[in-house]
């Protein structure tokens, strides 16, 4: 007999977190309370950012988008980071491996439908004045 | 207060249709006296409708497969018989009708007879093969069974109430509109669905959580029989791509039922994006059934040729590279809607790609065959005739996956040859194999190897018959559908095709045939050691049928063949593994949830077909008290005592044990 | 170790993997280099071979999974909003329908909610009962109220001859952001009846892992109303 049998549950899960579990002590900068609060204030800047970039003129016009993408993927890892407590560590790969699936298909899907419906209005008969003032 | 229901909604004036409404009610009602009389229903209630156990569940999920497909294949029948009856002619099905039966035949086929069976199968072999008890969530477990039933259930209630859809197996739009589809076949066609997608999902949610987080010990990712990973992949298909089939039937039941306009001609609506969306589900989907069913022919390949499989690494790798690429092929399905050269070049080559990682597993299952013992079993008969006759299919595939060909092929019964090529050698020759391979560790008795040798040859024979005629009148010109003909260059391929079915409906008789024959000479063909293959695989080191607990203790295991080295060991050792002492288990409750779920679903699902809103509230009320009442129960599981363990052990070690005996003596 | 798994740790699912464990030692090495509480590992993680494991793993990593594909189903309505955004069919476009004032007060609630979620949780892994019912009824309630808001919206637009029927970008619009609000109702839902549940049977390890369930589903929903903000909102709005 060797020591796994006298594991309790606790040392069993140990090689293995729950997704969303806390494992990160107190001490570290994403743990407890504090992790809660560093998390809620930095995704309210984050949206505050959010809505300037999109009504002010802070940000060249052109690149809104790509500022909007960019702050919304960031809250959404402060969400991830602070929130759902995912990290890199070795106890996590599970879940970090299933979240990037999730990921790899949505954007498969988002990008792969829009690419395939633009092309396909790319490619339509050019519409004549007549044609374009009937159109729905 | 009935919606649109009343009495028209029989069809009083159509022979066909109330005459197998019929027939199907009469047999029911037979089966449910006979239920009856003989005093079943507590025994029914208490072991089957409201187990949880995955052995029993996957069981079911087999019999409503072997029923739908039976369905589907008459459906087959007809359109066989009719596109050969109806040249130059009317023949006997009119267009109304005929166009149910062929969009019947493929939701039935795929929905309810296809995936019910590989699910089935996964279920009851998943955790064995795993070493473990049962599924991570026995009771979603059984629910998922009974949303899959209700969706059946809803399908054949369409033969008499009201009509089926009559827009093929994927509802186009703007066809399957209320402008052009007003009646109650498209809803029909929506709900049993959506109902069955949502127990598809979580089976794929509880079978991906139960293979990632609850293998024996030892097992590590590289020690999972192929089957298990093969199931892994198609259980993660299930979790991505079935979503997507919910979001896009909700968006044409939102246009059906609340003048949206997401596909429809008016208001700036798109059918190109319901093509689209349907078939970002529908590739996946295929695979999600072929994938399994490679599991399968690997487990047969690999017992039936006594050797280890060849290449195993190389078969994971290709499992998961088909899983990820199944994702990236959805366009071929559409190559003539539109879309530019490189949109239909990038799709074209995606497709062509995918064959690769098909090509790796067909020669690996050639190498696992050359130098072993081949054993020429019905199970491995199936296997050997999947990989012949699926090449042919595969090449027709990378065919069409060329897109200036696919212009030419588009909707022909080229088509429809071709996957109807790789479904049934690869998904229903697999069932057929799987079901014959595991039928002895399910019931505790092998299957008539005569009569299922007889079912294998007609129903190859049957197959190939009816659709090489149909690739040739597809290169012909055939388009798809046809509901009568006026070609006299078809005429000869047609009436083939027709025998084709004739022979194969012979294969279906020498199947129940084959069951029936094996029922009454079970103590013949009784398998007592639980091993009556010589497998390699964690499930046949427990006894046949297995203990509702399948392990008393759970294996340990140190390689990719764990039983194999158990076995070696107990020959070796001249006893069957270790005496140890017993533990008791704790195992789930039976619940009936899963049935009550499934009635209120049914409520639900026939309300909103028939616009009887409070019906559907009261459906939906029922189904969160359920939910609720579930929720609130005190104890899920119960004890098991050693002392019950080590009973219901001691037999399966003795017969173990009288066998190693009989071995060592003729030896 | 967190408290949470200490509260489920009545045994592992079938009370597996206790015996026969031979041949087990040689896993405790490699790649963990988790300093702090590494020590004692015997089986590597990610080469899984250490038995099942516990009820409450199992059970969040398949609402996780269930996320996933809840995330999955959200897409496919994002890509039709994002194709089909500019089919406004001669009606009212984002930029004349969208109130930014309110969408940033849904953001605000909705964003509060998720961390007073947060807190629950944290009162949860002290076991204070009061503490757990307080932050779940804030939690409750800010979703509600982002809730009576959005219903709001959609009662403005419906008024202004600007429902779903009017045009597919409506459609689009009333499926992806209705959609998002039929999940945070039915979370309001399956909150009361955990709040009730715990109230009557305390902290129980199925519970627990409901709790933890739901902080997992309503945590992923704020992610997605950060798409629904940025992409449809904002977007929608800008010039």
């Amino acid at each position: 007999m060797s020591d796994i049998d006298s594991r309790t549950d606790e040392e069993l899960d140990r090689r293995d977190s729950a997704p969303g579990e806390e494992r990160i002590t107190e001490h570290e900068l994403a743990g407890g309370l504090s992790g809660y609060l560093l998390g809620f204030g930095l995704a309210i800047l984050l949206t505050i950012a959010s809505f300037l970039a999109a009504q002010t003129g802070l940000i060249y016009q052109p690149a809104v988008i790509s500022a909007l993408v960019v702050l919304a993927i960031a809250q959404m890892g402060v969400h991830l980071v602070f929130f759902l407590h995912l990290t890199t560590g070795p106890d996590n790969t599970n879940n970090v491996l299933a979240l990037a699936f999730g990921v790899l298909i949505v954007a498969l899907v988002v990008i792969g439908s829009v690419w395939i419906m633009a092309h396909l209005n790319l490619n339509m008969a050019p519409m004549s004045a007549h044609q374009a003032r009937m159109m729905p | 207060m009935l919606g649109k229901l009343d009495w028209s909604a029989i069809p009083f004036e159509q022979p066909i249709p109330l005459g197998a409404a019929l027939v199907v009610f009469l047999a029911a009602a037979a089966v449910l006296i006979w239920v009856t009389v003989k005093g079943y229903w507590p025994y029914l209630w208490d072991e089957w409708i409201t187990s949880v156990d995955h052995k029993r569940i996957g069981v079911m999920y087999i019999v409503l497969a072997a029923l739908m497909l039976l369905r589907g294949f008459v459906d087959a029948v007809m359109m066989r018989t009719q596109q050969v009856l109806a040249i130059h002619g009317p023949g006997y099905l009119p267009p109304e009708h005929y166009d149910q039966v062929f969009s019947a035949h493929g939701t039935i086929m795929i929905f309810f007879a296809a995936m019910p069976f590989v699910i089935g199968l996964m279920n009851f072999v998943v955790p064995l093969q795993l070493g473990i008890r049962d599924v991570a969530f026995p009771t979603l477990n059984s629910v998922s069974f009974w949303l899959t039933a209700t969706g059946a259930l809803l399908v054949n209630i369409s033969l008499v109430v009201g009509e089926f859809a009559r827009t093929g197996w994927l509802p186009y739009a703007p066809l399957s509109e209320t402008t052009y589809s007003p009646g109650v076949g498209v809803d029909y066609y929506l709900w049993s669905i959506q109902i069955s997608g949502v127990g598809t999902l979580l089976t794929g949610v509880n079978l991906a959580t139960t293979i990632l987080k609850m293998r024996a010990p030892g097992m590590g990712y590289l020690r999972m029989p192929m089957f298990c990973w093969t199931s892994l992949a198609s259980n993660l298909l299930i979790v991505a791509a079935f979503p997507i089939l919910t979001a896009t039937l909700a968006m044409l039941t939102l246009d059906r039922y609340l003048g949206f306009h997401f596909f429809t001609n008016e208001a700036g609506g798109n059918q190109m994006m319901f093509m689209n969306l349907i078939w970002a589900w529908g590739h996946p989907e295929v695979y999600i059934l072929v994938l399994p069913a490679f599991g399968i022919y690997s487990e047969i390949f690999s017992t039936f040729s006594s050797k280890p499989l060849f290449g195993y690494r190389s078969m994971v790798a290709a499992t998961l590279f088909i899983c990820i690429v199944s994702f990236m092929v959805w366009l071929h399905h559409f190559f003539t809607m539109g879309a530019g050269a490189d949109v239909n070049a990038a799709f074209g080559i995606a497709t062509s790609v995918i064959a690769v990682g098909t090509g790796v597993k067909i020669y690996n299952w050639l190498f696992t065959m050359y130098g072993g013992r081949v054993r020429f079993d019905t199970p491995m008969l199936w296997a050997l005739g999947f990989v012949t006759t699926f090449i042919i299919g595969g090449m027709t595939g990378v065919l069409l996956a060329v897109p200036p060909a696919d212009f030419m092929l588009h909707n022909s019964l080229f088509l429809v040859a071709h996957f109807h090529n790789v479904i049934i050698s690869g998904v229903l020759f697999a069932a057929f194999a799987g079901f014959t391979y595991w039928f002895p560790k399910a019931f505790g008795f092998r299957l008539h190897e005569g009569w299922g040798k007889a079912a294998f040859w007609f129903t190859l024979a049957g197959y190939v018959l009816v659709f090489v005629p149909l690739y040739i009148v597809g290169l012909l010109g055939m388009t798809r559908r046809l509901q009568h003909i006026d070609m006299d260059l078809w005429t000869p391929w047609l009436v083939v095709a027709a025998f084709g079915i004739v022979v194969m409906i012979v294969g279906a008789a020498c199947q129940v045939a084959q069951l029936v024959v094996s029922i009454r000479h079970r103590d013949e063909l009784r398998d007592e050691t639980g091993d009556p293959w010589d497998g390699r695989s964690l499930e046949w080191s427990t006894s046949s049928p297995p203990p509702f607990f399948n392990y008393a203790r759970l294996p340990h295991v140190e390689n990719e063949e764990p039983y194999w080295t158990i076995k070696q060991r107990a020959m070796e050792e001249q006893r069957p593994g270790e005496d140890e002492s017993y533990e008791p288990i704790e195992m789930p409750r039976n619940s009936p949830t899963g049935f009550v779920t499934a009635f209120f679903s049914t409520l639900i699902g026939f309300a909103l077909i028939w616009h009887i809103w409070w019906l559907a509230i009261v459906g939906f009320i029922g189904a969160y008290i359920t939910f609720v009442v579930f929720a609130w129960r005190e104890h899920g599981d119960y004890e098991v005592s050693a002392e019950e363990v080590e009973r219901i052990d001691r037999d399966g070690r003795a017969a173990q044990l009288a066998w190693l005996r009989r071995r060592e003596r003729v030896a | 170790m967190s408290d949470i798994t200490a509260g489920s740790a009545a045994r592992d699912p079938y009370r597996v993997g206790r015996s026969g464990g031979h041949g087990h030692g040689g896993h405790g090495h490699g790649g963990h280099g988790h300093a702090g509480h590494g020590h004692g590992l015997l089986s590597a993680t990610g080469h899984g071979q250490g038995g099942p494991a516990s009820k409450f793993v199992t059970v969040a990593y398949g609402f996780w999974i269930f996320l996933l594909s809840d995330i999955i189903m959200f897409s496919a309505f994002f890509a039709a909003y994002a194709v089909l955004s500019t089919a406004t069919a001669g009606g009212p476009s984002g930029k004349e329908l969208f109130e930014l004032p309110r969408v940033a007060a849904q953001t605000g609630l909705l964003l509060t909610s998720s961390f007073t979620g947060g807190l629950a949780t944290l009162a949860t892994q002290r076991r204070s009962m009061a503490a757990t019912q307080f932050w779940l009824l804030v939690t409750g309630l800010l979703g509600a109220a982002f809730l009576f808001l959005e219903v709001q919206e959609f009662a403005v637009m419906a008024s202004e001859q600007a429902g779903p029927s009017r045009s597919a970008f409506l459609s689009a619009f009333f499926a992806l952001v209705g959609c998002h609000g039929t999940h945070v109702g039915l979370g309001l839902l399956w909150l009361g009846t955990m709040m009730a549940q715990l109230w009557v049977k305390g902290f129980r390890p199925e519970i627990l892992r409901r709790l933890h369930c739901f902080g997992l589903f309503w945590h992923a929903l704020d992610i997605i109303w950060v798409a629904i903000f940025t992409l449809v909102y904002l977007l929608g709005a800008s010039p």
